[in-house]
C-alpha cells in the first residue's frame, strides 16, 4: 500500500514538474497553448484532398480531417489489396510444387527484411520518378496518361439517372443472398445439393446492366485533357499516393502471408485424413474443416498487420503524402509551433484505431472461440 | 515368397523378404521431378509458369547487377549511358568512392579506429551472448548491458581527459549511427521491457495499471509519433540546460518504442513458465526478486529468444525513421549521395538503393536464420526432456 | 440389429491385397504383402512398433499410397483415379488413434457431415441416423456438447459413432485404444466387440490381446514391413510358429 502511493506520488510529481518545465520553455518561445488554433486558417495548400478545402478559407481543423480521409483512404485499399496478395502467397507457400513454394518463399524472406521505409524510397524515387515527363506522357487505352505526375484517368461523370443502377444492384444482391438461403433450407430438407454459384453472378451483375442500358447509359467519362503545361480534367492519382500504396501492399502481403501459412498449417493432418476418411472430397474438406478452424487462427494476428499498415502509413511523410501525419503533424505543427497539442491529437487517433481494432478484434475472439475444456 | 493358398487360415513365411532398393522412376532426381512439379495437369501449368516467371526476372537483375555493372571510375562519366555502354548497370563505383561516407558519416577521418575498436567490442559482446554454449554468459550480460555503453560513450563520444577529443553527435553518420541506434535500443529496451513485463504480471494494481497503460499506449501508435515527440517535445519538458542533444532524443525515443514491444515478448516467455516452478521456488523460500531473477526469467528469456531476436529485426528495421528527425542514420547518407551531382545518372538511384537494401537484407536475414536456429534448438530440447 | 445398407457389398471378398511393396524414400517399408480378407471376417494385426502395420491399413482406404503392387476393396481397384478413391473411401469407415474429431463442430454434427455432403441425405435423416449410432456407442445425451468437452474413451466412442454413420461395410481400426488413458480402455474395446457381432469386416492394429483372443477370426503378425505368421487365435497364442512372434509375445503376455 505504502509502495503504491510512493510510487503514485512519484509518476504525479514527474509529471507536474514535466508540465511546468513545458509551460516556462513554451512562454519562453512565445508559443501559444490550447486548442485555439483548430479554427484558425491554414493558409497551406494539400496536394490531395478528398473533401473540400482550399488554403485560404480552411481552418487548421479542416485540414486535420483532410489528412485524416487520406490516411484512411491509403491504410483501407492498402488492407484490401495486401489481404488479396498475401493470402495467394501464403497459399502459394504452401503449394506441393517446389517452384511455386520456393518462389513465394523468397519473396517472404525478401520483402520481409528490407525496411519499409528503403522500400518506399525506392518505389517513388526510382521507378515512379523515372517516368517520363508530361511532355512525353505514355498514353493508355482509354484516354489515360501516365508520367512523373501522376496517373491520370478518366473520371467517371454519373447522371442523376445512375441511382436507378444502384437500386439494381442492391436488389440483385438480396436476390443472391435470398437464393443462397434458399439453396441451403433445400439441402437440410431434402439432402439434394444445387449448383447455385453461376445463378447467383447472374443475379448480381444481371439486373443492374439491364437497368445501364435501359436507362440510356447513364455514365459519361470526363477525359483527361492534355495541355502545354498541365493536364486538366479526369481523375488525377498522385506518384506519392501510389508510391506509398505500392510499397504497404506488398510489405504487408508478405507478413499476411506468413500468418496464412501459419493457420494453415496448424489445422493437424489427422483433420484432413478423418475427413478423407469419410469420403469427402478435397474442396468439401477445405470448405468445411480445414477453412473454419484455420480462420480462427488467421483472424488475429491479420488484424494486428492491418493496425501495422495503418501505422506505417504515417510513413507517408518523407515523400510528402498528405496523410494525417504529414498534414497535421507535419505542416500544422511547423505553422504553429503547438507541438504538444499537435502530436497528442495525431497520437490520440492512432490509440483510437488502435483500441478499437483490439476491441472488435476480442469481441471475434469470443465468439468464435473454439470451446476448450 | 511362400505361397498361400485361397482360403488359408494359416501362413508361416519361411524366407524373409529382402530389402529392395526402390523403382527407379519413382527415386532419384526423376522421382523427386515427378512429384515436385509434375504431378498434375496443373501442377505443370504451375511449374511451367513460375519458370517463365524467373526466366522474365533472374537474367536481367543479374545482367544490371553484375554483368554491365561498373566497378570503378571517378565520376558519372563512368556509369552514364553512352555509344560503347547503351545500357549501363549498376554503378558500384559510386559506391566504392563514397563508401566510408556511408560508413562513419562524417566522423573525423584521423579518430575512425575508435569507430572501428567500438564495432569490434560491440562484435565481441554480441557474439558472447548469442552463442548459447559460451562460457559465463553471466558475465557476457554485464558487458554488454554495462560495461559496452559506457565504453561506447566514452569511445565514440570522446573524452578528453583520457585524450579522446570529443566528437559531437551531428557529424557521426551512416552504418554507424545505424549501429549506435540499432544497440543502444537493444540495450535499454531488453531490461525496460523485462521490467514492463513484471510489472504487467504485478498484483499491485498501480504498478500494473501503470505498466499497461504505457505499454497499450506506444503499441498504439507509429513509430514516428513517438520519435517527433521525443525529437519536438522532449526539450520543452525538460529544463533548458539539461536538453538533450538530437541524437540523444532520437535513441530515448527508440528505445521507448522497442521497450513496450519487449515487454510483450518477455511476458509471452513468463506465461509460457509453468506454475509448477513458481511454486517450486516459493516453497524453497525464496524473495520475489530472487525468485524472479534466478529460476524464472533465465527459463522465461530462453524460450522467447527467438521472439527476442525478431523484436530487434524489426528496430534494426525501424532505425531507418530516425531518418525524419534530422539523423543520418545509413539510409540516409545514401539518400544525400544519392543526390550528388557528380555522379547523377539514370542508374544511380538504383544502385544505391540496392547497395542498401543489400546491406539490410543480409543483416536481417542472419538475425532471422539464427532466430530459427534457436527455435529449432529449443524444440528439441523440449522433445527430449520429460514428458 | 442388421441395418439395410444403401451399398450391398460388391464382393464375397471384402480386402485382396497382391504383392504390396510400398518405400519412403529408400526406406522399403512394406515388402511382398499379400493378403485376403473375406466379408464379415474380422483381422487383429499386431506386431513391434515400426513393423508398417498401420501403414498397411492405410493402404487400404489410400490415405497412404504405393509404389508397387494392387489393392481391391469390395470389388474396386484402388488405383489413383481419384473418383475410385472416393468409392472406396464411402465404402471404408476409419477409426484412427489420435480420435481426430472436428473440434469446431458438436458431436452430432461431426457425425452428421459425411452423410449430408456425401450421401446427399436430409439434415433431419442424417441426424436421426447420428443419434441412432451415438445411442448404440452409449454416449445419446453428449450430442450437442463439444469434442473438447468430451473424455478421451468418449471422443474416440464418437469416432466410431461417426464412422458408422456412412454405413461402411469394412472398418479399419488403426490403434484405437493407444491414446486412451487406461480406465478407459474397456468401454472402446466393449464397443467394438458389440460391433464385432454385427458381421461387418474388420481390420484392427492393435496391443489389446484379450479383445484380440475374444474377437478375431484371424490374427496377423507384422514385422520389418513383411507379414510373418498368420493363424487363428488359440493357435497363434497357444503355438506361435514363428520365431519372432513367440519373441513379441513373450514380451506382450508378461
Amino acid at each position: 500500500m505504502a509502495l503504491q502511493a510512493a510510487l503514485l506520488v512519484i509518476v504525479v510529481g514527474l509529471a507536474v514538474a514535466a508540465a511546468h518545465n513545458a509551460a516556462q520553455n513554451m512562454a519562453r518561445a512565445n508559443i501559444a497553448h490550447g486548442f485555439g488554433f483548430w479554427n484558425n486558417t491554414a493558409g497551406f495548400d494539400i496536394s490531395q484532398t478528398l473533401i473540400d478545402y482550399s488554403s485560404s478559407t480552411s481552418t487548421f481543423g479542416r485540414a486535420f480531417w483532410v489528412g485524416l480521409l487520406n490516411t484512411l483512404l491509403v491504410a483501407g485499399i492498402g488492407c484490401v489489396l495486401a489481404t488479396i496478395l498475401g493470402f495467394i502467397i501464403g497459399i502459394a507457400r504452401l503449394s506441393r510444387n517446389w517452384l511455386v513454394s520456393r518462389l513465394a518463399g523468397g519473396y517472404v524472406e525478401l520483402i520481409r527484411n528490407v525496411p519499409l521505409l528503403l522500400q518506399i524510397l525506392f518505389w517513388y524515387n526510382a521507378v515512379l520518378k523515372s517516368l517520363p515527363e508530361l511532355r512525353g506522357s505514355v498514353a493508355l487505352p482509354f484516354g489515360g496518361f501516365l508520367n512523373n505526375r501522376g496517373l491520370f484517368l478518366p473520371r467517371p461523370v454519373f447522371a442523376p439517372d445512375f441511382a436507378a443502377v444502384v437500386i439494381a444492384f442492391a436488389a440483385g444482391l438480396v436476390a443472391a443472398i435470398g437464393l443462397y438461403l434458399w439453396a441451403r433450407r433445400r439441402q437440410e430438407r431434402t439432402g439434394e445439393q444445387v449448383r447455385i454459384l453461376s445463378m447467383m453472378l447472374i443475379a448480381i451483375v444481371g439486373p443492374p446492366l439491364v437497368v445501364f442500358i435501359v436507362a440510356g447509359r447513364p455514365l459519361s467519362f470526363g477525359i483527361p485533357d492534355m495541355g502545354r503545361f498541365n493536364i486538366r480534367g479526369g481523375l488525377e492519382i498522385l506518384p506519392e499516393f501510389a508510391a506509398l500504396l505500392l510499397a504497404l501492399t506488398i510489405y504487408t502481403a508478405a507478413f499476411i502471408a506468413e500468418v496464412v501459412r501459419a493457420g494453415v498449417l496448424s489445422v493437424s493432418t489427422g483433420q484432413t485424413e478423418a475427413a478423407q476418411a469419410l469420403g469427402l472430397r478435397s474442396g468439401t474438406i477445405l470448405r468445411l474443416v480445414v477453412v473454419p478452424q484455420a480462420m480462427r487462427v488467421i483472424i488475429p494476428p491479420l488484424t494486428s498487420q492491418y493496425l501495422n499498415l495503418t501505422k506505417n502509413s504515417s510513413l507517408a511523410v518523407v515523400i510528402g503524402y498528405p496523410d494525417l501525419v504529414q498534414v497535421f503533424a507535419g505542416t500544422v505543427l511547423n505553422i504553429t509551433g503547438q507541438a504538444v497539442e499537435v502530436i497528442a491529437i495525431t497520437m490520440a487517433v492512432y490509440l483510437a484505431i488502435s483500441l478499437f481494432t483490439s476491441l472488435m478484434m476480442n469481441l471475434y475472439g469470443r465468439t468464435v472461440a473454439i470451446v476448450e475444456r | 515368397m511362400a505361397a498361400m493358398s485361397e482360403s488359408a487360415v494359416q501362413f508361416l513365411r519361411q524366407t524373409p523378404a529382402l530389402s529392395l532398393p526402390p523403382p527407379s522412376s519413382r527415386t532419384g532426381v526423376i522421382g523427386w521431378l515427378r512429384v515436385n512439379l509434375f504431378s498434375s495437369p496443373f501442377n505443370v501449368a504451375l511449374t511451367l509458369i513460375a519458370i517463365l516467371f524467373i526466366a522474365w526476372i533472374v537474367p536481367p537483375l543479374l545482367r544490371f547487377l553484375l554483368v554491365d555493372a561498373t566497378w570503378s571510375g571517378a565520376d558519372r562519366e563512368a556509369c552514364i549511358p553512352s555509344t560503347a555502354r547503351p545500357n549501363p548497370g549498376a554503378c558500384w563505383a559510386f559506391v566504392r568512392v563514397w563508401s566510408s561516407y556511408f560508413v562513419y558519416g562524417f566522423y573525423p577521418i584521423s579518430q575512425r579506429w575508435r569507430v572501428d575498436l567500438f564495432f569490434l567490442a560491440l562484435a565481441v559482446g554480441a557474439g558472447w551472448l548469442l552463442w548459447l554454449r559460451a562460457p559465463r554468459r553471466d558475465i557476457g550480460a554485464v558487458y554488454f548491458f554495462v560495461v559496452l555503453p559506457v565504453l561506447s560513450l566514452i569511445l565514440l563520444g570522446g573524452l578528453p581527459l583520457i585524450g579522446l577529443s570529443y566528437v559531437p553527435t551531428n557529424l557521426w553518420g551512416g552504418i554507424l549511427v545505424t549501429i549506435v541506434v540499432a544497440t543502444i535500443g537493444m540495450v535499454f529496451s531488453l531490461p525496460l521491457g523485462i521490467l514492463l513485463a513484471l510489472g504487467r504480471r504485478s498484483r499491485i494494481p498501480v504498478v500494473r495499471w501503470l505498466s499497461i497503460m504505457f505499454i497499450e499506449f506506444v503499441r498504439g501508435v507509429p513509430l514516428i509519433t513517438v520519435l517527433f515527440m521525443a525529437s519536438v517535445m522532449l526539450p520543452l519538458f525538460v529544463p533548458e540546460p539539461l536538453a538533450p542533444d538530437k541524437l540523444v532524443r532520437a535513441l530515448i525515443g527508440v528505445a521507448m518504442f522497442a521497450s513496450a514491444y519487449m515487454a510483450e515478448v518477455v511476458r509471452g516467455g513468463l506465461i509460457a513458465i509453468p506454475r509448477g516452478q513458481y511454486e517450486a521456488a516459493q516453497a524453497l523460500g525464496l524473495s520475489y526478486w530472487r525468485m524472479t531473477a534466478l529460476i524464472i526469467l533465465p527459463q522465461a528469456l530462453r524460450v522467447t529468444l527467438p521472439n527476442i531476436v525478431n523484436v530487434f529485426i524489426a528496430l534494426f528495421k525501424d532505425t531507418t525513421l530516425v531518418f525524419i528527425v534530422g539523423i543520418f542514420d545509413f539510409l540516409r547518407t545514401v539518400e544525400v549521395a544519392r543526390g550528388d551531382q557528380k555522379w547523377a545518372s539514370p542508374v544511380t538511384s538504383l544502385t544505391g538503393y540496392a547497395f542498401a537494401a543489400l546491406f539490410y537484407f543480409v543483416c536481417c536475414f542472419a538475425m532471422s536464420r539464427y532466430a530459427q536456429r534457436v527455435e529449432a534448438r529449443l524444440a528439441r530440447r523440449s522433445a527430449h526432456k520429460g514428458r | 440389429m442388421m441395418d439395410k445398407r444403401p451399398d450391398e457389398p460388391r464382393a464375397e471378398t471384402a480386402v485382396e491385397i497382391i504383392a504390396l511393396n510400398k518405400w519412403f524414400g529408400e526406406f522399403h517399408v512394406l515388402r511382398d504383402i499379400d493378403l485376403k480378407v473375406a466379408r464379415g471376417e474380422r483381422i487383429v494385426i499386431c506386431g513391434p512398433s515400426g513393423s508398417g502395420k498401420s501403414t498397411l491399413l492405410r493402404c487400404i482406404n489410400h490415405l497412404e499410397d504405393w509404389q508397387s503392387g494392387r489393392i481391391v476393396v469390395d470389388g474396386i481397384e484402388l488405383n489413383d483415379d481419384p473418383r475410385q478413391i472416393v468409392a472406396v473411401r464411402r465404402d471404408v469407415g476409419m477409426v484412427f488413434q489420435q480420435f481426430n474429431l472436428f473440434p469446431h463442430l458438436t458431436v452430432l454434427e461431426n457425425c452428421t457431415l459425411a452423410p449430408i455432403w456425401v450421401r446427399k441425405m436430409p439434415k433431419r435423416d442424417a441426424e436421426a441416423l447420428a443419434m441412432k449410432y451415438l445411442e448404440r456407442v452409449k454416449i445419446p445425451e453428449q450430442a450437442q456438447k463439444y469434442p473438447a468437452r468430451l473424455s478421451g474413451g468418449q471422443q474416440q466412442r464418437v469416432a466410431i459413432a461417426r464412422a458408422l454413420c456412412m454405413n461402411p461395410n469394412i472398418m479399419l481400426f488403426d490403434e484405437p485404444t493407444s491414446a486412451l488413458d487406461p480406465e478407459m480402455v474397456k468401454e472402446v474395446l466393449d464397443t467394438m466387440v458389440e460391433l464385432a457381432s454385427d458381421r461387418i469386416t474388420m481390420l484392427v492394429v492393435s496391443h489389446e490381446m484379450g479383445f484380440a483372443r475374444q474377437v478375431a477370426d484371424r490374427m496377423i503378425f507384422m514385422a520389418d514391413g513383411q507379414i510373418l505368421e498368420i493363424n487363428e487365435p488359440k493357435g497363434f497364442f497357444d503355438h506361435p510358429q514363428h520365431e519372432r512372434t513367440r519373441l513379441f509375445l513373450q514380451q506382450i503376455l508378461r
